[in-house]
C-alpha cells in the first residue's frame, strides 16, 4: 500500500502515543522481576523475590485490604446513590436541574488535594461541632471515597439514560406498567452496561486515589497508595515494582471480566 | 363500549397552544386519522388520549369513562409509536407478554396469548429473537402485536408506516387495517401522508397549527376540501382568486367569468380549488366546454406517464396543469385550457 506523507507521519504519531502509554507499564512490570539490589538497568538477573518482599510487609497487604474494602465500598454506594440523582437528572425536569448536575460532577474537577484538605477541615470541624470523630475514623474514609466515586457514576448512568429511548417507558405504561416497575424491568436491564461500566470506574477511581487518603486514613492504617508513597520515600528496589505490578494486574483483571457481561465500549 | 369522545380538549405549553379547543367523536369500531404537517398537534392530541401528555383544560371519555386524569398504565389502550419502541433486552415473545404479565395473567394463558398474538401477525417463528435482530417491517408487527395482545380498548398508532420503505408501508397498511377491522377495534392513526390517510380511514381529521379543519370520510376531504389549507393539503394545486357573483358565476382579475358547481348564489372573495389533473390542455379551442381560456405555457416537468405544466392565462393568473407524456407543449406555446363546473371546488380566501 502506498500512503502518503501525512498519511505516514499520523501512523507515525498513532504508534509514539500509543508506545508512550504502554511502555512505563511494560517496564515496571519487567522491572519488577530484576535480581538486581536498587532500581537500575541493564538487570543482572531475575527473580520473584521482590513479591515475596512485598508480601512480606504488613504495610502493602494491609494497605491492598483496606483499598479494595474502600473502593468496593465506594462503588457500590455511589450506584445506590448515583442510578437515582442520574435518573431524576436526566428524566425529569425541575429547577436548578444544571447546578445539581454540576454539584454532584465537581469533586472530578476539584484537585484531589485540595479536596482532601477541604474533607479533612470539614470533618475537624464536625468534630468540634459535635464530637462525631471522622477525621481518621473508617466511615469518614469511606464518605470521602464515595466523593471520589460518584462523578463517575452520575456522568455513565446519565449519558446513558439520556441515551435511552423515552417511548420505551411510554410503552411500558401504555401496556400496564407503573413507574416502579418501568424503572425495575425496563430501565436498569437497558441501560445494564452503564451500571457495569461505573461500578468498575469507580472502583478504580477510589483504589487508585492517594490525595484523599492522605488526609483520611487514621493512624494506624494506610492504604494501597499511601504505603507505596511512604515505601518511595526510604527505598528505591523493585519491592515497588511488584506491588505495581499487582495492581495493574488487578485493574486489567477486572476490565476483562466487566467486557465479558457487558460491552464497556457500548457503556458510553 | 370504545368510542372516543374528546370535549374541548386543549394542550398549551406556556403561551403556545399546541392544541387548541379540540371536540370531536369516534365511534366504535372506527378507524379515525388525524392528518396535519408536523407541528399541527395531531400528535400531540393522540399522546393526550394515550395519557403521555397532560391536558390543559377540557376531557376525554372512553366509552363513557373519563380517562382525562388517569395514568397511561390505568388506561388499558394499545399503543403502536413511530419507533416501535421495543424493548430491546427482551426477545419478541418477552416483548409481547409484557403487557400480559402487568395484568398477573397466569403462565400457560400468557405463553398461549403470546403465540396467538404472534401467529396474528406472522412472527411466530421469530418468538425467541432480539429486537434489534429484526428488520424494520417485522419490529413493526411485533408492536403491532405486543400493543393488541392486552386486548385494549382502543388502537392508538402514532406514524406507524413512516420508518417503512414504499413496499412495506404498503403492505402494512393493509395489515393494519385488516387487522382493525376482524376486532372492530377503535383506532386512531396518525399521518402527515394523505395517500396513507385516505386509504386506511373511515373518517379524516384534517388539523392545521392545532385547530381541526375538517372532519370527514377520505372522499369528502378529498373532493371536498372545507378550507384554503385542506385544498392545498389534499393536493389541489391551484387556489384561484375569484369574484363570486351570485349567479354561479366566478370572476377572475380580468373579468373572465366561468360557471362554479356549488358557487349557487354566494357572493364576495372565494378561493376555486382546482387538481391540476382536472384541467385539460389543447391545441384549439374546445367546442362546448363552459369554462375555457386561452393560455401560453410556461414550463413543464416531465414526470414520467405524464407532464406538469404551468401555464399563465391572458390575466396572468398561472395554473398547474397535468398533461399526457406524449407531444408535450413546449414552453411558449400557445394553448387552451378548460375543466368542467363540477371539476373545481370553492373554499373560503384564507384571512390575510
Amino acid at each position: 500500500m502506498n500512503a502518503t506523507a501525512p498519511v505516514l507521519l499520523y501512523r507515525i504519531a498513532a504508534v509514539a502515543v500509543l508506545g508512550f502509554i504502554v511502555l512505563p507499564l511494560a517496564v515496571i512490570v519487567w522491572v519488577s522481576f530484576f535480581s538486581n539490589r536498587i532500581l537500575s538497568f541493564p538487570p543482572e538477573g531475575y527473580t520473584l523475590d521482590w513479591y515475596a518482599r512485598a508480601w512480606s510487609r504488613a504495610e502493602f497487604r494491609e494497605g491492598l485490604l483496606l483499598s479494595l474494602q474502600t473502593a468496593l465500598f465506594a462503588s457500590l454506594a455511589s450506584l445506590a446513590i448515583g442510578v437515582p440523582a442520574s435518573y431524576a437528572l436526566a428524566r425529569c425536569k425541575f429547577p436548578g436541574r444544571d447546578v445539581v448536575t454540576n454539584i454532584l460532577l465537581a469533586p472530578m474537577v476539584v484537585p484531589g488535594i485540595v479536596g482532601g484538605a477541604a474533607m479533612y477541615i470539614f470533618y475537624i470541624d464536625v468534630e468540634i461541632a459535635t464530637e462525631v470523630q471522622l477525621a481518621g475514623s473508617l466511615p469518614g474514609l469511606y464518605a470521602a471515597h464515595l466523593l471520589v466515586a460518584l462523578p463517575w457514576t452520575i456522568r455513565l448512568v446519565t449519558a446513558s439514560l439520556i441515551g435511552v429511548d423515552r417511548s420505551i417507558s411510554e410503552a411500558a405504561a401504555s401496556l400496564g406498567a407503573g413507574p416502579v416497575t418501568v424503572f425495575f424491568r425496563i430501565i436498569l436491564p437497558v441501560i445494564k452496561p452503564a451500571l457495569i461500566a461505573s461500578a468498575l470506574f469507580a472502583f478504580v477511581a477510589s483504589f487508585i486515589d492517594l490525595e484523599k487518603s492522605l488526609f483520611l486514613v487514621g493512624p494506624g492504617r494506610t492504604t494501597l497508595q499511601i504505603a507505596i508513597v511512604s515505601y518511595l520515600e526510604w527505598n528505591l528496589d523493585s519491592t515497588i515494582a511488584a506491588v505495581a505490578t499487582v495492581q495493574i494486574a488487578i485493574i486489567a483483571a477486572l476490565l476483562l471480566i466487566t467486557n465479558r457481561y457487558a460491552q464497556l465500549n457500548r457503556a458510553f | 363500549m370504545s368510542e372516543i369522545v374528546l370535549s374541548d380538549v386543549c394542550k398549551h405549553y406556556g403561551e403556545i397552544a399546541a392544541v387548541q379547543s379540540t371536540s370531536l367523536t369516534i365511534g366504535e369500531g372506527e378507524l379515525v386519522t388525524f392528518l396535519g404537517p408536523s407541528g399541527c398537534g395531531k400528535t400531540t392530541t393522540l399522546r393526550m388520549i394515550g395519557g403521555f401528555v397532560d391536558v390543559t383544560s377540557g376531557r376525554i371519555l372512553v366509552g363513557g369513562r373519563d380517562v382525562t386524569r388517569l395514568p397511561p398504565a390505568r388506561r388499558n389502550m394499545g399503543f403502536v409509536f413511530q419507533n416501535y419502541a421495543l424493548f430491546p433486552h427482551m426477545t419478541v415473545a418477552g416483548n409481547v407478554a409484557f403487557g400480559l404479565e402487568m395484568r398477573k395473567i397466569g403462565k400457560a394463558d400468557i405463553a398461549r396469548r403470546v403465540t396467538e398474538a404472534l401467529a396474528r401477525v406472522r412472527l411466530g417463528h421469530l418468538a425467541d429473537r432480539l429486537p434489534k435482530q429484526l428488520s424494520g417491517g417485522q419490529q413493526q408487527r411485533v408492536a403491532l402485536a405486543r400493543a393488541l395482545v392486552i386486548e385494549p380498548t382502543v388502537l392508538l398508532l402514532d406514524e406507524p408506516l413512516s420508518n417503512l420503505d414504499a413496499k412495506l408501508r404498503h403492505e402494512m397498511k393493509t395489515e393494519i387495517r385488516q387487522l382493525q377491522k376482524s376486532l372492530a377495534l377503535t383506532t386512531i392513526f396518525v399521518t402527515h401522508d394523505q395517500d396513507e390517510a385516505l386509504s386506511v380511514s373511515d373518517r379524516l381529521v384534517v388539523m392545521s397549527a392545532g385547530r381541526v379543519e375538517q372532519i370527514g370520510t377520505p372522499r369528502e376531504v378529498f373532493e371536498r376540501p372545507a378550507s384554503a389549507f385542506v385544498a392545498d393539503f389534499m393536493g389541489f394545486s391551484n387556489l384561484v382568486p375569484v369574484r363570486l357573483d351570485g349567479q354561479g358565476r366566478g370572476h377572475l382579475r380580468s373579468g373572465m367569468a366561468f360557471a362554479i358547481d356549488g358557487a349557487r348564489s354566494a357572493t364576495g372573495e372565494g378561493l376555486l380549488a382546482l387538481r391540476a389533473e382536472h384541467i385539460a390542455l389543447s391545441r384549439a379551442p374546445m367546442a362546448g366546454s363552459s369554462n375555457s381560456a386561452a393560455a401560453t405555457v410556461e414550463s413543464l416537468t416531465y414526470r414520467g406517464s405524464f407532464v406538469d405544466y404551468t401555464v399563465r392565462l391572458d390575466d396572468e393568473t398561472r395554473l398547474q396543469v397535468r398533461g399526457e407524456a406524449q407531444a408535450p407543449f413546449a414552453p411558449g406555446a400557445r394553448a387552451f385550457v378548460a375543466w368542467a363546473p363540477q371539476a373545481g371546488t370553492l373554499v373560503e380566501a384564507r384571512p390575510a
